[in-house]
């Protein structure tokens, strides 16, 4: 990052020009794996920003700690040591979330969001900078999860947050709470941010 | 252990449950590095080699560590510093002793690191209370999974090229559209044998 960004800006650039998952591809397991419902996909979200500030701050607050030739080391350690945290406290507060989500919890450290972050941001910016990145990643990652979780959930189930919506006569799509769901509807929802950056960059020029 | 069972095993990790397709795991390299059918398969026998290391190591540590000492919630982080120096010895192993073998998976090992798939296989194994003689095939098997679907996604994939996408899904959209309908494919597996 040579160009240096406005707090503002940064915050922003989580949400939608760097999104991880719609626009820098980072992080597609989780999204794949768990937005089988918009709940599953707003918990893994949440458990992901909670992750993702925290090893932010650590990381960034140990910049001058830390020696580059270890580096990665510790920033896995960092951020492995947070997924446990999440992992207890879920297991704890919300039980059903956690069986939902499965494997995908501690799969969390291997999130390459996460890690791209500390890399690309954290290891070269101050505590405050990294705070507000990791926010506004946080919930570029969550709203992409909640969205496709949603829209998988209203067309594979009929409901949403498991609440119906569309009542006893609409026939579920049940292959899109299936795997295969997965990949279309991020495949269509790519092909959407595709669309819309395109037409901004047209207005723009 | 039977044969009947291990059969059973293998199919269902390598097609039923097939890690990429089904489970979601190592989307990453899926997508990244399935372009060519030829590196699709380099990469596919990096990830059976280090799987079946990893599962192989992890579940001793599991079994003679962290079980007798109570220390489970440590799993995670044992579990990816493992990896990730074992990828690590591998890749300074092989170099030394193996040069012609480092020189056609060398470059896809430090890319073994952030692939889910390794730890999701061994966390997996050891939540399923598998055996090691269980655990070991099922990682192979899970690998040979990983190959067979990221094989057919490149020979897909070398097809598109020449294939006219709509602009707006140029890229990585059609690349998951087509992996939608591999995937369903994949579906068609379901029941084959029953677990």
């Amino acid at each position: 990052m040579s160009k240096k960004l406005s707090t503002g800006t940064i915050f922003t650039e989580g949400l939608w020009r760097s999104n991880p998952v719609l626009i820098l591809l980072l992080g597609l397991c989780p999204a794949l794996g768990v937005t089988s419902s918009a709940i599953n996909g707003f918990g893994m979200g949440l458990a992901t920003t909670f992750v993702l500030v925290m090893s932010n701050l650590v990381v960034s607050s140990l910049r001058g700690i830390i020696p580059k030739k270890m580096r990665i080391p510790c920033f896995i350690v960092v951020i492995a040591s947070f997924v446990t945290i999440v992992e207890m406290l879920t297991q704890a507060f919300t039980p059903a979330l956690f069986k939902a989500l499965g494997v995908f919890i501690p799969l969390i450290v291997v999130n390459c969001a996460v890690l791209g972050r500390s890399e690309a941001f954290a290891y070269k910016n101050t505590v405050l900078r990294s705070l507000v990145d990791g926010i506004g990643m946080g919930i570029g990652f969550t709203l992409a999860l909640g969205v496709m979780g949603g829209i998988r959930e209203i067309l594979g189930n009929g409901s949403l947050f498991g609440i119906s919506l569309l009542g006893e006569s609409f026939n579920p799509v049940l292959i899109m709470i299936m795997p295969p769901g997965a990949f279309l509807t991020l495949g269509y929802l790519l092909g959407l941010a595709n669309h819309i950056n395109r037409v901004r960059v047209s207005k723009g020029a | 252990m039977t044969l009947g069972y291990i059969f059973t095993l293998v199919i269902y990790a390598m097609l039923i449950n097939n890690v990429v397709l089904m489970q979601f795991l190592g989307i990453c390299p899926f997508i990244g590095v399935s372009k060519k059918l030829n590196t699709a398969l380099g990469m596919g026998g990096a990830v059976i080699f280090v799987m079946t290391l990893a599962t192989a190591i992890t579940w001793g540590i599991n079994a003679g560590l962290l079980k007798p000492f109570e220390l489970e919630y440590l799993t995670t982080i044992a579990f990816i510093l493992v990896i990730a120096s074992l990828v690590q010895f591998v890749e300074i192993f092989m170099k030394k002793m193996m040069p012609p073998l480092y020189r056609s998976l060398g470059i896809f090992l430090p890319l073994i690191t952030t692939n889910c798939a390794i730890l999701g296989t061994a966390i997996l194994a050891i939540q399923r209370n598998y055996g090691f003689a269980e655990s070991l095939i099922y990682a192979i098997a899970t690998g040979i999974g990983f190959t067979i679907a990221i094989a057919l996604f490149a020979s897909l994939r070398e097809r598109l090229e020449s294939a006219k996408v709509p602009k707006i899904f140029e890229g990585p959209a059609i690349s998951l559209i087509t992996a939608g309908i591999l995937s369903m494919a994949f579906m068609g597996f379901a029941g084959l044998v029953r677990m």
